[in-house]
C-alpha cells in the first residue's frame, strides 16, 4: 500500500520523476530562503513577489508561447523590477517596504491575467497560475537544477553577511553604507529567482507556498540556525514527494496538492512544535486550573 | 573628533531640536539626556550617518567618519533570532574581518576573551532567546569591545538591565574611555552620569545645553517634567 502510493508512480512515470527531481531540488534552495524572509520578518514579500513575476511570465508567453527560457527570463526581469521599484517607493515616501509592495504586486496580478487572457486559453491560464506537473520536461528540471545550485552557492558565500544583517542591520550599516543594501538587493534577486524556478511546477501562486510554510514550521522545532534551515529542507523535501504522490492517486494539481501538504505539517508544527507547543502550553494551563480548583 | 556646526536634528524634515553646535573632542566622555522625544536616539542616529541631519554640518576630523562600534537600544533587537552567544559576539570582527573569509585563529580568542570579560563564559554556546536582559546587554558589549572603535555610541545601555550588571557595564565604559575611546552615551540615569560623566549634553526642544556635567546638569529636571506628566 505505501509502496503503491508513495514509490511505484515514481518508477512507473517519467514525469513523475522529472517532478519529484524538480520539487526536491527546489525545496533545497527555496527553505533556506524562506527561513530568512520570516526572520526579517518579512514573510510576505515573498508572496506578493510571487504574484509580481506573473506580468513577466505573461509577455513571454505573449511572445514566445509556452517557453520556459521566454517566460522565465520575463518573470525575472518584472520580479527584479517590482523589488526595485517598492524599494525605491519606500525610501523616498512613507510607505512602509510591504505596503509598496502590496500596492504593486496586485497590480501586476490583474496585468498578468489581463495579458495571458488577450490570447491565451484558459487551461494555460490556469498552468500559470497554478502550475502542471506534465509541463516538467528534462529542459525545465535543468533549469531548475541549475537555479538551486547556484542559488546554494550564493547563500553559502553571502551567509555570514545576510545573517548579520537580518540580526542587526544598523549594526553593519555603521561601518560600511552599501553593504547592507547589496545584501538585501542580492537576497531579494535570489528569492525572484527561485520563484520564477518553481512556477512551472507550482504556478505563480502557489511557489511560495515551498518556500514559507516549510520554513515556518521548522521555526516552530529547532533552536539554531544550521539547524532550523536544515529542517525547513527536510520539510519541504516531505512535503514535495507527498504531495506529487497524492495529487498522482487523487489526480489533483500538483501545486495545491504540495502546499495543502506543507499546511498539514505547518498545521502539527504550531500544535506540537517544542517551541510553539500550542496543545502543550494549554495542557499545562488545564493542568494548573484543575489544580487550583482542588 | 566630531564637530557639529549648526546641526538641526530631525526625522523625515521634521526639526525636533534647535539648532546645535559644538564638538565632541577625541578621548572624551559625554552623556546625552533630555526628556523623551527631544531627539537623543536622532543625534546617535545622525552620528552613524543613518539619518541626514535636517540642515548644517556633521564635520569628522579626519574627513572621513572613524570606525564605529554601536549599541543598539535592546527594545529594537530581535531577542528570539535563532543565534548563539558566540555567534552574535563574534559579529564584532567585523569589518575587520571581512564578509567573506573566515575567522582567523586570532579573532576566535579575541571573541573567547570578550565573552570571559563580559561573565558569560559559561553560556557561550546558548540560544539567545535563553538569556535574560541583562545578559544579552553583556553579550553586545562583549561585540562592542572586540570592535576596538575609536568612536563608541551606546543608546541607553542600562534600560531593562539589573542593577548588578548596569554597575558592571557601566565599569567597562569607563575601560573604554580610559583606553582612549571615544563614548557617546544615551541616558537617563542622572546619578550615574553625575557620578560618571565629566561631559553632557542636555538636548530639548527649546534649547541645548552642551559642557562640563556640573554645569549643565542642574539645568535638568525630570522631576518637574513627570509632574507635569502625571497631571
Amino acid at each position: 500500500m505505501i509502496y503503491h502510493f508513495l514509490i511505484e508512480p515514481f518508477i512507473d512515470y517519467g514525469f513523475m520523476r522529472r517532478a519529484l527531481v524538480a520539487c526536491l531540488a527546489l525545496s533545497i534552495s527555496t527553505a533556506p530562503l524562506g527561513f530568512f524572509l520570516l526572520l526579517r520578518r518579512i514573510s510576505l514579500v515573498g508572496d506578493a513577489l510571487s504574484h509580481a513575476i506573473l506580468p513577466g511570465v505573461a509577455v513571454g508567453y505573449l511572445l514566445a508561447g509556452m517557453s520556459l527560457v521566454a517566460m522565465g527570463i520575463g518573470g525575472f526581469v518584472a520580479g527584479v523590477l517590482v523589488a526595485l521599484i517598492s524599494g525605491l517607493v519606500s525610501s523616498r515616501t512613507n510607505l512602509k517596504e510591504d505596503a509598496s509592495f502590496a500596492g504593486f504586486y496586485l497590480g501586476s496580478l490583474a496585468l498578468g491575467v489581463t495579458l495571458i487572457s488577450l490570447r491565451g486559453s484558459s487551461v494555460d491560464l490556469l498552468h500559470l497560475l497554478f502550475g502542471s506537473i506534465l509541463a516538467v520536461d528534462s529542459q525545465a528540471t535543468l533549469f531548475v537544477g541549475v537555479i538551486a545550485s547556484v542559488t546554494l552557492l550564493i547563500l553559502a558565500a553571502l551567509y555570514r553577511g545576510l545573517v548579520m544583517e537580518t540580526f542587526d542591520r544598523s549594526f553593519l550599516q555603521v561601518n560600511n553604507r552599501f553593504a547592507p543594501h547589496l545584501i538585501h538587493g542580492v537576497f531579494l534577486a535570489l528569492l525572484v529567482l527561485n520563484l520564477v524556478a518553481g512556477f512551472q511546477i507550482l504556478g505563480t501562486l502557489m511557489s511560495v507556498g515551498l518556500m514559507m510554510l516549510p520554513a515556518v514550521s521548522a521555526r516552530c522545532w529547532a533552536k539554531t540556525l544550521p539547524g532550523s534551515m536544515l529542517l525547513a529542507v527536510v520539510f519541504g523535501l516531505l512535503s514535495a514527494w507527498l504531495g506529487l504522490a497524492w495529487s498522482f492517486a487523487a489526480a489533483l494539481p500538483a501545486g495545491p496538492a504540495i502546499v495543502l501538504t506543507a499546511s498539514v505539517g505547518f498545521f502539527i508544527s504550531i500544535l506540537f512544535g517544542s517551541r510553539s507547543g500550542l496543545v502543550r502550553s494549554l495542557f499545562k494551563g488545564w493542568i494548573t486550573t484543575s489544580k487550583e480548583i482542588k | 573628533m566630531i564637530e557639529l556646526q549648526q546641526v538641526v536634528l530631525g526625522y523625515q524634515g521634521r526639526a525636533v531640536t534647535s539648532p546645535l553646535s559644538g564638538k565632541f573632542c577625541a578621548g572624551s566622555m559625554t552623556a546625552v539626556i533630555g526628556a523623551n522625544g527631544t531627539g537623543k536616539s536622532t543625534l546617535l542616529k545622525t552620528l552613524l550617518r543613518l539619518h541626514a541631519p535636517v540642515s548644517g554640518r556633521v564635520e569628522y576630523t579626519h574627513g572621513a567618519a572613524p570606525r564605529t562600534a554601536w549599541l543598539p537600544q535592546l527594545a529594537d533587537m530581535d531577542r528570539q533570532f535563532p543565534a548563539t552567544v558566540y555567534d552574535v559576539v563574534s559579529m564584532g570582527s567585523w569589518p575587520a574581518s571581512g564578509l567573506f573569509s573566515s575567522l582567523t585563529r586570532r579573532h576566535r580568542e579575541l571573541v573567547a576573551q570578550a565573552i570571559d570579560r563580559v561573565g558569560l563564559s559559561e553560556m557561550y554556546k546558548q540560544p539567545i532567546e535563553t538569556l535574560s536582559g541583562g545578559q544579552f546587554q553583556r553579550m553586545l558589549f562583549a561585540r562592542l569591545l572586540i570592535q576596538d572603535a575609536p568612536l563608541v555610541l551606546l543608546d541607553e545601555p542600562f534600560t531593562g538591565v539589573d542593577a548588578q550588571t548596569t554597575h558592571f557595564l557601566m565599569a567597562l565604559i569607563r575601560q573604554m574611555h580610559e583606553a582612549g575611546q571615544t563614548v557617546i552615551t544615551v541616558l537617563h540615569d542622572n546619578e550615574l552620569v553625575e557620578r560618571f560623566f565629566p561631559e553632557v549634553l542636555l538636548l530639548g526642544p527649546d534649547a541645548c545645553h552642551w559642557g562640563a556635567t556640573q554645569q549643565v546638569l542642574p539645568r535638568y529636571n525630570p522631576l518637574g517634567l513627570n509632574l507635569v506628566l502625571s497631571a
